[in-house]
């Protein structure tokens, strides 16, 4: 296996709402090997988000952080903002969800990848403009030279997730983070974006953290899976396997829930997300789990090695063989 | 950008031509010039009034009264006013001179002050200094600026005076009585409780906007990309930040014009300074209708200008308008 | 579970938090309640008539006393009654003139926003260059105006009493109140409940009268605190300048009070000065309070944690 260059250990995220501490995220370990595209999946609100807003030192001052983030042995859990500058942009990088509020309106899209190129390399004013109309190039926008001239709202959505893209590769970080890149698009546009993500990734050597909750994109480019419930990774593992037979009974129900051809009925995952304000005890999918037992209830299961997957499931012996997605 | 300003300034001329005659009309309504007249020349022959009414454009005929009024005006061939035959252009001039550098100078300082104190509100929302802030801007709206002006003036004045001898400021006037020639610590001196009356209200209303605003563009995401570029805090907020913020503020300052000249009247009144809102009080008070209507002119014309500012400006900070 | 639903709360009961976590309106309504109360039971709470004299003359500017707990003015009435009587009026012409211009402003509102087109140009051009001209010049032309058209006296009635100034205030104040409510509806117009409505073939009069107005409530409220406060201090800037409604039977107003401040400069009678000048402030800032945390509570998009 590659060498790692991010390596999350325990990480916890807690924000102080009015209604009493939230605990978002809550003991999340996760690595991100060189030149791999890793998929993050789970529902809105399980902290996949969060966890990487976190890694990029992003979140506001009220949420507080603890753990273990290691990128290129570097540790950025209590870095200064100093050291998370330099980090933020150089050697890790982030592209948003929504293109269209994501650049800023007033500026040159030229001027905002030449600012991140300047901001980390020294360039005169001349070559950052160069390189950035390259990026803009490498990204697959037709005649970069003009359209480095032009502002965000001349740009359709799919473009402007390209010049986010642009921006992000600017300085070819080792890890490049993409949260949702593809929801706010339309399905065509969405293919398109995954593939400059991908060609990125390949001719970079970048190692990607692709963001969703839509297991579809992460069938398509990602080389490994982690699947994430209530604030912790449930399981994780190769595409492959974890495809082939997912163990964890969340991981099932996602899986069971998607449109296939062929299938009659879909099957959806009974129940809502849990109230992270009040988390359920122990294994936090028990309320929903149609495999629950009083075990589940008690401790939070850690990942276990099973066969090729992590697991953090105590019956996941015990669960009879899943059917095969792939 | 060319194309877009002619637009604005030929928009401008029709509406100056409109507004104008509303005025005509509510002033020839409201305060009867003629019967004005009558009242301060009571010996008044017919002839004199004949020639007061055709002069000034004052026809039964609204319509056929304005226009004859608006050849006078642009002609050059002003009325003089009905108390004392004065030429109007000189006094309107001294007047608007006065209150140029009254209104500017609190403009200046109001603005400058408004806008740090909404900045600094806005880092920290919630925090101890915002809350300062905050309130502080809240008392200072909700103070009439006729109220401030008295307090200032007891407690600078007349209460220094008596504690201390002699007080602190002057409260009326540009100079003192029988002054002649220009000494700018003088002026200064004079100016400086009108302008501290009209600055205060500035400020109060301008960090309020400053705030608001720049707090929306501070939970927008792409301060989020900008952040995550890796640049310097302080230049996220003045290159990313800043320019956005000021943008909507821009937009109000444009429709805050009338408020901003709305106090200087009212102050102007209470120090006596002989500026716009002085000769404005003093001439509807007597009904003087060739005082009135340039004074007026004058206004409508100001505000439309200061719209244009505002559009123009705005235009220059938002690229999406530009294109438009 | 049964904690996990305590914190689902409805909008209105969220509203109902936000406003009460804001400390300083809590306490403004603490302030307006008993300033109500106060002038509610006004003949108990004032001390004497409202032209009555505190003792036989030499009576004129009396010192703050035990008798006069607010001294007294130029011929001997007791200031702290007669603000009682003043703050009456003035609270009444500031809630009666809101009324009618949120009333007409909300209408005008809807129904720009609404249609659009020209309608909608023509109004927001023409309240913007009322908000844009200087509003004292353009409340005593109005003033003037209203006060010489014969047809309107019986409506309006003489140009000096209180009923004339609540006209001129509700007539003045609706410009502000319709470019909120047209923003309002700007924005609900394309909102997935009006084109139900719509697409359903129902009325235009209906859409507006049934959803529009409702969920404009939020910021028709906080236009109805902005506006009285706007009615009470404009009745007094009149007043100051000696525009204001006339002392006649008997009657005043916190204008008419703080009017006389301006003559309290140069003698040094600071008590006529600084005691209505401090209720006018009081109240102004109180109501403005208010209107800040409705503002809040009913726009939940301004959540700033404040």
């Amino acid at each position: 296996m590659a060498e790692k260059v991010l390596e999350i250990r325990d990480l916890h995220v807690t924000f102080d709402t009015p209604s009493g501490p939230l605990e978002a995220v809550r003991g999340v370990d996760l690595d991100v090997s060189a030149g791999e595209l890793l998929g993050v999946v789970g529902e809105s609100g399980s902290g996949k988000s969060v966890s990487f807003l976190a890694t990029m030192g992003l979140l506001p001052a009220r949420a507080r952080v603890t753990g273990s983030v290691l990128l290129a042995g570097e540790q950025l859990i209590g870095a200064s903002a100093k050291q998370m500058r330099s980090v933020r942009g150089r050697l890790l990088s982030m592209i948003f969800q929504d293109p269209l509020s994501a650049l800023n309106p007033v500026h040159r899209i030229g001027d905002q990848i030449s600012e991140m190129l300047r901001s980390h390399q020294n360039l005169s004013a001349r070559d950052a403009d160069k390189r950035a109309v390259e990026l803009l190039d490498i990204v697959g926008i037709p005649q970069p030279g003009d359209r480095a001239r032009q502002y965000p709202h001349e740009f359709s959505g799919g473009m402007r997730q390209r010049v986010v893209i642009a921006i992000a590769i600017a300085n070819n970080p080792k890890v490049l983070i993409a949260d949702e890149p593809t929801t706010a698009l339309d399905v065509t546009v969405q293919a398109q974006i995954l593939e400059v993500i991908e060609r990125v990734q390949e001719r970079f050597g970048t190692a990607v953290v692709l963001i969703t909750h839509d297991l579809g994109v992460i069938a398509r480019v990602a080389d490994r899976v982690n699947v994430m419930y209530a604030g912790r990774n449930v399981e994780q593992g190769t595409i492959e396997s974890l495809f082939d037979h997912p163990s964890h009974p969340y991981t099932r129900g996602l899986l069971a829930s998607l449109p296939r051809p062929g299938k009659q009925r879909l099957k959806p995952i009974t129940g809502f997300p849990p109230n992270m304000l009040n988390p359920p005890s122990g294994c936090a999918f028990h309320t929903r789990c149609e495999y629950a037992a009083d075990i589940c209830k008690g401790e939070m299961p850690p990942l276990v090695g099973f066969g090729d997957l992590q697991t953090a499931c105590v019956r996941a012996k015990e669960l009879p063989k899943s059917e095969s997605f792939v | 950008m060319f194309r877009y300003i002619l637009r604005r300034v030929a928009w401008s001329i029709p509406t100056l031509l409109i507004v104008t005659f509303l005025v005509y009309l509510a002033l020839r309504i409201g305060t009867d010039p003629v019967a004005s007249y009558k009242r301060i020349n009571p010996r008044a022959s017919r002839a004199k009034i004949a020639e007061y009414i055709d002069v000034n454009g004052l026809d039964p005929n609204f319509v056929q009264g304005y226009f004859k009024w608006l050849k006078n005006f642009v002609t050059g061939e002003w009325p003089r006013s009905i108390k004392g035959r004065r030429e109007v252009w000189p006094a309107l001039k001294d007047a608007m001179a006065n209150t140029l550098r009254l209104g500017s100078a609190a403009t200046v300082v109001g603005i400058f002050f408004g806008l740090i104190a909404g900045v600094l509100a806005a880092l920290r929302p919630g925090g101890k200094r915002d809350v300062f802030i905050n309130t502080s801007a809240f008392v200072g709206i909700s103070i009439p600026p006729f109220i401030s002006a008295i307090m200032f003036q007891l407690l600078f004045a007349v209460y220094w005076q008596k504690w201390f001898g002699e007080s602190l400021f002057p409260t009326s006037g540009v100079y003192p009585a029988g002054h002649t020639g220009f000494d700018l610590f003088l002026m200064l001196k004079f100016m400086a409780l009108p302008t501290l009356v009209v600055a205060i209200q500035i400020i109060a209303t301008y960090s309020r906007y400053m705030r608001s605003s720049l707090l929306d563009v501070l939970n927008s995401d792409y301060m989020r990309t900008a952040r995550s570029k890796g640049i310097s805090e302080r230049r996220v907020l003045i290159k990313h930040g800043m320019r956005n913020a000021l943008i909507p503020v821009v937009t109000i300052a444009a429709l805050d014009v009338g408020s901003i000249v709305g106090g200087l009247i009212i102050t102007e009144n209470i120090f006596s300074y002989p500026g716009m809102g002085l000769y404005f009080l003093k001439s509807f008070g007597e009904g003087d209708f060739p005082l009135l209507m340039p004074w007026m002119v004058v206004i409508v014309a100001s505000v439309l200008f200061f719209n244009l500012i505002a559009d123009i400006s705005y235009a220059w900070l938002d690229p999406r308008i530009r294109l438009e | 579970m049964s904690k996990q639903e305590s914190t689902v709360l409805s909008p209105r009961q969220m509203a109902f938090r936000r406003f009460v976590s804001h400390k300083a309106a809590v306490a403004s309504c603490i302030i307006i309640g008993l300033l109500t109360l106060f002038i509610v039971l006004a003949p108990l709470t004032a001390r004497y008539g409202v032209n009555e004299s505190v003792q036989a003359p030499p009576n004129s500017f009396l010192t703050p006393r035990a008798k006069s707990w607010l001294g007294t003015d130029d011929i001997g009435r007791d200031l702290y009654s007669r603000l009682i009587y003043g703050v009456r009026v003035s609270l009444l012409i500031g809630l009666a003139s809101a009324i009618i211009s949120v009333t007409l402003g909300a209408l005008v509102g809807a129904v720009a926003g609404f249609r659009g087109g020209k309608f909608d140009d023509i109004m927001m051009r023409v309240t913007d260059l009322f908000l844009a001209f200087p509003f004292l010049v353009t409340l005593l032309v109005v003033r003037n105006v209203l006060g010489a058209l014969p047809w309107l006296r019986p409506i309006t009635g003489d140009m000096s009493s209180v009923r004339f100034i609540i006209v001129l205030f509700g007539l003045f104040g609706w410009m502000g109140v319709a470019r909120i409510v047209r923003g309002q509806v700007l924005s609900l117009k394309e909102r997935e409940f009006v084109e139900a409505a719509r697409a359903v073939g129902a009325s235009r009069r209906y859409i507006i009268t049934r959803h529009l107005l409702p969920n404009s409530v939020g910021p028709i409220m906080v236009a109805l605190t902005f506006s009285v406060v706007g009615a009470i201090i404009g009745e007094s800037t009149l007043a100051f300048f000696g525009y204001g409604p006339q002392a006649g039977d008997g009657a005043t107003s916190l204008g008419i009070l703080v009017g006389a401040a301006k003559g309290a400069v140069q003698t040094g009678y600071w008590w006529l000065a600084v005691f209505p000048c401090l209720v006018l402030i009081v109240i102004a800032l109180s109501i403005n309070f208010i209107g800040d945390a409705l503002r809040d509570a009913t726009d939940p998009r301004l959540d700033r944690g404040v």
